[in-house]
């Protein structure tokens, strides 16, 4: 009952936004070509295609996440190290980011070793690739070097698999229903986008933040985050919160998804780049997709385990 | 082409598509079905397979890499690949020993109708350098060949997916560009148009890097 309700809301947003879209392009632009009504509809159509694949992850259940995440993080990683100034002698690291690391991490949240699942990264991980650097014997910028693939992994892989995660935990009398606490998160964070958006195109004047990321206003992440938070809080009979409590969380994993786009904006800045990728049309690529989920998802996978779980 | 030449030109180029994730960009010019001879940066061996996959269809049947003989024609699978696949153009190389002129056999290639691929530094780059010094060889088929329309290309993180010496490729992005094109001016002297490639290769490969 509660997927149908919840499938039906969302297919029943898509097609608004289809039908908007399609609107703006038949009687606003008139048919012809419109940079910011034809990159509108281009992120509509994503939609759907992620949420038909989203949608297919879960009904495959627990492996279907997972595999699908794992996919997410070897497509972030690989557009991060792509645009970074990784050195010959960085090959080794590389190669145990991508067929190690990527592959460990997402076994053990199959196999369920929380205590491993939480430390392989920012221990283990942070300690070998040094080393691996190190032994090949170029020092040419090696601090800088080190610490740029460790951050790559560790957003897009560590952060990133905290969306998964959250199948593994144990809450009293929510068992089997752990997939509604995934839909949330994505849900919350991903319409937090698209409002801030939304209001920012609608009634944006005040840049926020105008060195970092002159799109985003401050109506826009007032509006984008208050109404999500709404959102959220309307969803609390999906969740194991209460209405006070789902808007709570809520607005913490907006306020993060926020952050994070703020971070990646930066360093995207910094490498004078203006999207990660290309994979996802009208989107840019993977990370610019995920990287308000990069923050937000530890964020809730330790409030709700901290708060809820056993 | 026979269907198993076809059918494996499919593998070849769907592998290399899905490795490096690698996109065409046509910047200076459109894939047209003009006689041209690309010419290209070469780091690594899945050079050829890159711009031959970076083709459409249609263009890709009509163009044909030139490739080193001494590689290329030793071994079984190396010289299905080359003749029945690729239908590459084969020279034989500076130091090895020569019974025809290289120049001649591209010519030759040319005067077919078909397009041409060549690497103009002669070798795979394995240098820091972004470019090796040119061979002389692009300058001599314009001479015999001015007509046809030399294009830029520069394949970007080819060399980063497999380094010199390593055995596992990692899956980093690539991009392959495509250049203005370019032809040899009446009277113009080698050097000074050996000047002019090798900073067209440079400038493409320097507009494509985030900066």
């Amino acid at each position: 009952m509660h997927t149908a309700l919840l499938a039906g809301g969302i297919l029943a947003v898509l097609v608004l936004a289809s039908a908007v879209g399609w609107g703006l392009k038949r009687w606003l632009a008139r048919g012809e070509p419109h940079a910011v009504i034809d990159n509108l509809n281009a992120r509509v159509k994503a939609w759907w295609l992620m949420t038909a694949v989203i949608g297919l992850a879960l009904l495959a259940g627990k492996g279907g996440v997972i595999i699908l995440f794992a996919f997410a993080s070897f497509t972030a990683l690989r557009e991060y190290a792509t645009l970074m100034p990784t050195r010959r002698a960085d090959h080794w690291v590389l190669v145990l980011c991508f067929f190690v690391f990527i592959p460990f991490q997402y076994i053990l949240i199959w196999v369920e070793w929380y205590g491993l699942y939480s430390i392989l990264i920012p221990v283990y991980a942070f300690l070998a690739m040094p080393v691996v650097a190190a032994v090949r014997g170029d020092m040419r910028n090696f601090m800088q070097r080190a610490a740029t693939l460790q951050w790559g992994l560790m957003l897009a892989v560590y952060c990133i698999s905290h969306v998964p995660a959250l199948l593994m935990l144990d809450i009293p009398g929510y068992a089997g229903r752990n997939a509604f606490l995934l839909v949330f998160l994505i849900l919350v964070v991903q319409s937090s986008d698209v409002l801030q958006y939304v209001w920012g195109k609608l009634a944006g004047r005040i840049k926020i933040a105008p060195q970092v990321s002159p799109s985003k206003t401050l109506e826009g992440f007032a509006g984008g985050v208050a109404s999500a938070t709404l959102l959220g809080a309307s969803l609390w009979w999906v969740t194991p919160f209460s209405f006070l409590q789902a808007a709570a969380v809520s607005l913490m994993i907006t306020l993060a998804g926020f952050l994070g786009g703020l971070v990646m904006s930066a360093i995207k800045r910094d490498l004078g780049v203006k999207d990660w990728g290309t994979m996802i049309e009208g989107h840019g690529g993977m990370l610019d997709r995920l990287d308000s989920v990069c923050f937000s998802a530890p964020l809730f996978f330790h409030a709700v385990r901290y708060g809820w779980s056993q | 082409m026979s269907l198993a030449a076809d059918l494996f030109a499919g593998v070849i180029t769907g592998f290399t598509r899905l490795v490096t994730g690698a996109q065409a960009r046509w910047i200076g010019c459109g894939p047209a079905a003009v006689q041209r001879i690309y010419f290209a940066n070469h780091a690594s061996h899945a050079d050829f397979a890159l711009i031959w996959a970076s083709l459409p269809p249609d263009l890709r049947c009509r163009t044909r890499p030139v490739a080193g003989a001494d590689y290329w024609d030793k071994g079984r699978v190396r010289r299905y690949i080359i003749h029945e696949v690729l239908r590459g153009v084969l020279i034989e190389r500076a130091g090895t020993v020569r019974t025809r002129d290289p120049i001649e056999v591209i010519v030759e290639a040319l005067e077919l109708g078909d397009s041409l691929i060549v690497f103009p530094e002669g070798t795979r780059n394995l240098s820091d350098e972004p470019l090796l010094p040119l061979k002389s060889g692009l300058y001599r088929v314009a001479c015999q060949r001015p007509d046809v329309e030399l294009v830029p290309v520069w394949m970007q993180n080819l060399g980063r997916v497999l380094p010199k010496g390593e055995i596992i490729p990692v899956p980093l992005l690539c991009s392959i560009n495509f250049g203005v094109p370019m032809r040899l001016a009446a009277g113009e002297a080698k050097d000074a148009f050996l000047g002019r490639v090798r900073q067209a290769l440079l400038e493409l490969g320097a507009s494509v890097r985030p900066q």
